[in-house]
């Protein structure tokens, strides 16, 4: 009845029933909860309007909240099975807003213990939302009983609900250690594998005691496949925290041990999940060689010509990742990666196609391009992002393929698409650029092509930046002001004022423009923007004044100091005016970011996680953070601050000890020239234990002479 | 005169009558709920919150509502007042120390307009406890001589022993069929 009315609703165009709840009205509705006898029907309706309301977002006032659920708690008198289960779930999203929502503890305890198997996992997890850590005791001994309950739903809603009340009360789990340990032998893979979950939960920051879990579960065997793919990823947590530990020793020290041992037999499960974690996970390994990998590459060859679309999809995807990393190693699968090439499923026809462009050698790479540009219109941007990382990576192993990758990539900035897949792509043909001499040329020219018609004002600056330092440099430079100037005519304010500096540069740079620059820069002038009137005036006048000081200092190489702390000190010296002028040399010089050598092995191999422009855009907050690190000591301590000299160089804060300890200390090196500071912070995870006295000892093997070597008698803990 | 009968009979069935049990924490509210529910003494914790049950006696189903007695949980009483036929006020005879606040909150109680009409039942229970007191005392303590306005009866009782609550139980229902 209730389909046939919905299915009618959908053909009059009507769509969603709940459109225009209003709040007010809904409320007002809930009052119908107070009525005797209830409505079952009708309470359900309105209770699915209440929290389709909450989750549309609606914010519900804490009185409001409050009535709705007082009001809704007289729904309890009702047998009616649909509505008791509608009312657990509005207890569970009005939880948070309404006040003393304990008053339902003993209405949800009976249920939770009574016959009604439908009630009782409801009721824990509604029970565990309105529980706070001084209402524990109350719940406590049902708690204990429901983990071990022989109805694998109750066991497991009871397992879950406490891993969520962890979150605002992590030492309550300790009561029930043991009934989770029991759940763990469950039958049930379901309760095996979230008992497995919370008892890491609780144990992952004591490395020893995961040691010992995990030394027991290897051996036991687990019937959840679930159970095992958690086991798998706790394992390759150790492995890699032993890695670490050990770093330096020549031979992987896990190589043979019982850990990885146990990854490999996980190789030979039953369970198809099972078996790709494990090979997902062996892959993903650092310090892999290729003995490690081979098993696994063969089983994620086997899933390669797997009739089940997901495995074959998970298998290409997981090799793709690895051929970044281990070329060689899936050269092996070349032959199921060609096969895969002509799949149905477009996402891993692409995915095969860019795993073969990074193992396969020069003379495919032609071929492969064209198969990809059968299909790249048919594929979503996520997988075109995928296919120009491909491209990137490839053109700098193959710098003499450059011309075709770059059509290729013209071709795809032509096309419709997001802006992350544009910037993906404008990234790579600024890599090439810097990276391939050869390519700037024609890269240039690609991508004055591309703003001629570019809908994302970021990307649109960032290009007009580039061709400002770039294109003064190149052949024939007049060519490229046609293109700025006439994003002046077209665009938005941001992108012509871009353009206008981008100009400015031409005019700095190119003697035999100059005087056309300058004219473009008096229409500049004109401008209905105050921001590029202000810049066309400023470059105009520089330029007009023929002074190669000038011109060099302003607009040939602008600020070099660090924006945030300029800015930060500007603001100092508005709030406190001082007779002297302002000092431009105080202010901490910007690091400069340069991709060297090692930077560039590193985005070959791809092992920096987020490729887009990485340089750039992950150094700049770092440096706006390290030296708010400096700020702020110079703010608590005086003496400090008057130290004489700049800042020369704040250092990334260094952790001295491991992460996941009770307390964690960092140490931040300011070097100024003569002095070094040693900022050392600790931040403590100990509840209500303050570090009484903290002693520091410094060696110094130079003999530095030490300014301050007087221990904090206490130290201040976040 | 059996056709009339029956009339009001149906009037009165169609409608579940709606009694709460209100009392001081550990005076027995619970036990006495489920002793009339099922029968029998369960063993009881302290309520957070309420029960809420459906009993059928001698025919007639009520709609029980069992609310915790603590400190914390009284202010919130009044939000289960409001269509209330009937107050079952339960009283341990053995805590003299606490008669008193016994009596304030069933005074303040009364004074809610919700409750006008409602029907007042006292139950001194726990009259299975050496040294308590007499429903007299209980009476006498209560202040009830000065309860005008009100249809009221004290009954003495025992959950535990199963005494006086069928005694209370007709009291209550002649008195709710006299309402309609």
């Amino acid at each position: 009845m209730a389909f046939k009315r919905d299915k009618k609703e959908e053909e009059e165009g009507t769509g969603n029933p709940f459109q225009n709840l209003d709040k007010t009205a809904v409320l007002q509705e809930a009052r119908t909860f107070n009525d005797t006898p209830v409505n079952p029907k009708k309470c359900t309706h309105i209770l699915t309007k209440i929290l389709y309301l909450i989750n549309q977002g609606e914010q519900l006032g804490t009185q409001e909240a409050t009535d709705a659920f007082f009001a809704m708690t007289k729904l309890f008198q009702s047998k009616d099975v649909i509505l008791r289960r509608m009312v657990y779930l509005g207890i569970k999203e009005l939880s948070n807003i309404a006040e003393d929502v304990i008053i339902v503890t003993s209405s949800l305890t009976k249920d939770m213990t009574g016959k009604e198997d439908l009630y009782r996992a409801a009721a824990i997890r509604a029970l565990c939302s309105i529980t706070d850590t001084t209402m524990i005791q109350a719940i406590e001994r049902y708690m204990k009983q429901a983990i071990v309950d022989r109805n694998a739903a109750v066991s497991s809603a009871a397992v879950v609900s406490i891993f969520h009340m962890t979150k605002h009360s992590p030492d309550l789990v300790k009561r029930w250690v043991n009934e989770v340990q029991e759940a763990l032998n469950s039958e049930n893979v379901m309760v095996q594998y979230h008992a497995l979950g919370l008892l890491y939960h609780i144990r992952k920051s004591d490395q020893l005691a995961v040691t010992k879990l995990v030394a027991k579960l290897t051996k036991m065997n687990m019937k959840s496949p679930y159970a095992v793919c958690m086991l798998i990823r706790i394992v390759c947590k150790l492995i890699e925290d032993q890695n670490s530990a050990s770093a330096g020793d020549t031979s992987p020290p896990w190589s043979s041990s019982p850990l990885f041992e146990f990854l490999e037999s996980c190789l030979r499960h039953k369970s198809e999940t099972v078996v790709y974690e494990a090979a997902h996970a062996i892959v993903n390994l650092r310090r892999t060689s290729a003995r490690e990998l081979a098993p696994a590459v063969s089983v994620l060859q086997l899933f390669c010509s797997s009739p089940k679309p997901v495995l074959r999809f998970a298998a290409v995807r997981t090799l793709n990742k690895v051929a970044i990393s281990h070329p060689s190693a899936v050269i092996a699968c070349n032959l199921d990666l060609e096969n895969m090439i002509s799949d149905s499923n477009r996402s891993i026809a692409t995915l095969a196609i860019t795993t073969l462009l990074k193992t396969g050698s020069e003379s495919s790479v032609d071929r492969l391009m064209k198969q990809i540009a059968t299909f790249v219109s048919e594929i979503s941007d996520e997988f075109k992002i995928v296919v120009v990382e491909a491209i990137r990576s490839l053109c700098l192993k193959f710098p003499r393929k450059h011309a075709v990758l770059m059509n290729f990539l013209s071709a795809m900035l032509r096309d419709e698409g997001g802006l992350e897949y544009k910037a993906s792509i404008a990234d790579t043909i600024i890599t090439i650029i810097e990276e391939n001499p050869e390519a700037k040329e024609t890269g240039l020219a690609h991508l004055c092509e591309f703003i001629e018609d570019c809908e994302h004002t970021s990307l649109a600056v960032r290009i007009l930046h580039l061709l400002g330092k770039e294109g003064p440099r190149a052949k024939q430079p007049s060519k490229y002001i046609r293109f700025i100037y006439n994003r002046v005519i077209l665009e938005n304010a941001t992108v012509r004022a871009a353009a206008v500096t981008a100009m400015a540069q031409f005019g700095a740079l190119c003697p035999q423009l100059l005087d056309n620059v300058q004219v473009l820069l008096a229409r500049c002038q004109m401008d209905s923007d105050d921001e590029v009137r202000d810049r066309a005036t400023y470059y105009h006048s520089i330029l007009a004044s023929q002074n190669k000081q000038l011109v060099q200092e302003y607009i040939i190489e602008p600020l070099t100091v660090s924006i945030p702390s300029l800015e930060r000190a500007l603001h100092t010296y508005n709030v406190h005016p001082s007779p002297t002028p302002f000092d431009m040399s105080s202010i901490p010089l910007a690091t400069v970011v340069t991709s060297d050598v090692t930077e560039m092995a590193d985005r070959l191999s791809g092992r920096t996680p987020n490729s887009i422009g990485t340089g750039t855009i992950e150094t700049s907050p770092a440096v706006t953070r390290v030296e708010s690190y400096y700020e702020k000591l110079s703010a608590a301590l005086p003496e400090i601050a008057s130290l004489p000299g700049a800042l020369f160089k704040s250092s990334t804060p260094v952790m001295l000890t491991e992460s996941e300890t009770e307390y964690v200390v960092r140490c931040i090196k300011h070097s100024f020239p003569n002095h070094l500071i040693l900022q050392l912070e600790s931040d403590q995870y100990i509840e209500r234990s303050a570090a009484g006295k903290c002693y520091r000892s410094i060696r110094d093997p130079r003999r530095l002479r030490a300014t301050q070597g007087d221990p904090h008698s206490k130290v201040g803990l976040q | 005169m059996g056709g009339v009968y029956s009339y009001f009979k149906s009037l009165f069935g169609n409608r579940e009558m709606r009694i709460l049990i209100l009392g001081l924490d550990g005076a027995g509210k619970t036990t006495i709920l489920y002793r009339l529910q099922v029968g029998e003494v369960v063993t009881t914790i302290p309520t957070i919150g309420f029960n809420v049950e459906q009993v059928t006696y001698k025919n007639l189903t009520f709609q029980v509502w069992d609310l915790g007695g603590q400190t914390s949980i009284r202010p919130y009483w009044r939000c289960y007042y409001s269509n209330t036929d009937a107050i079952i006020y339960v009283v341990d005879s053995s805590d003299r120390d606490r008669i008193g606040i016994s009596k304030e909150e069933l005074l303040a109680m009364l004074k809610e307009e919700e409750l006008r009409d409602a029907i007042l039942v006292i139950l001194a229970n726990k009259q299975d406890m050496e040294n308590c007191m007499s429903v007299a005392e209980v009476h006498r303590a209560l202040g009830l001589e000065n309860l005008k306005d009100r249809t009221f009866q004290i009954f003495k009782t025992s959950a535990k022993e199963g005494e006086g609550l069928n005694d209370s139980m007709d009291w209550l229902s002649n008195a709710l069929q006299s309402k309609l």
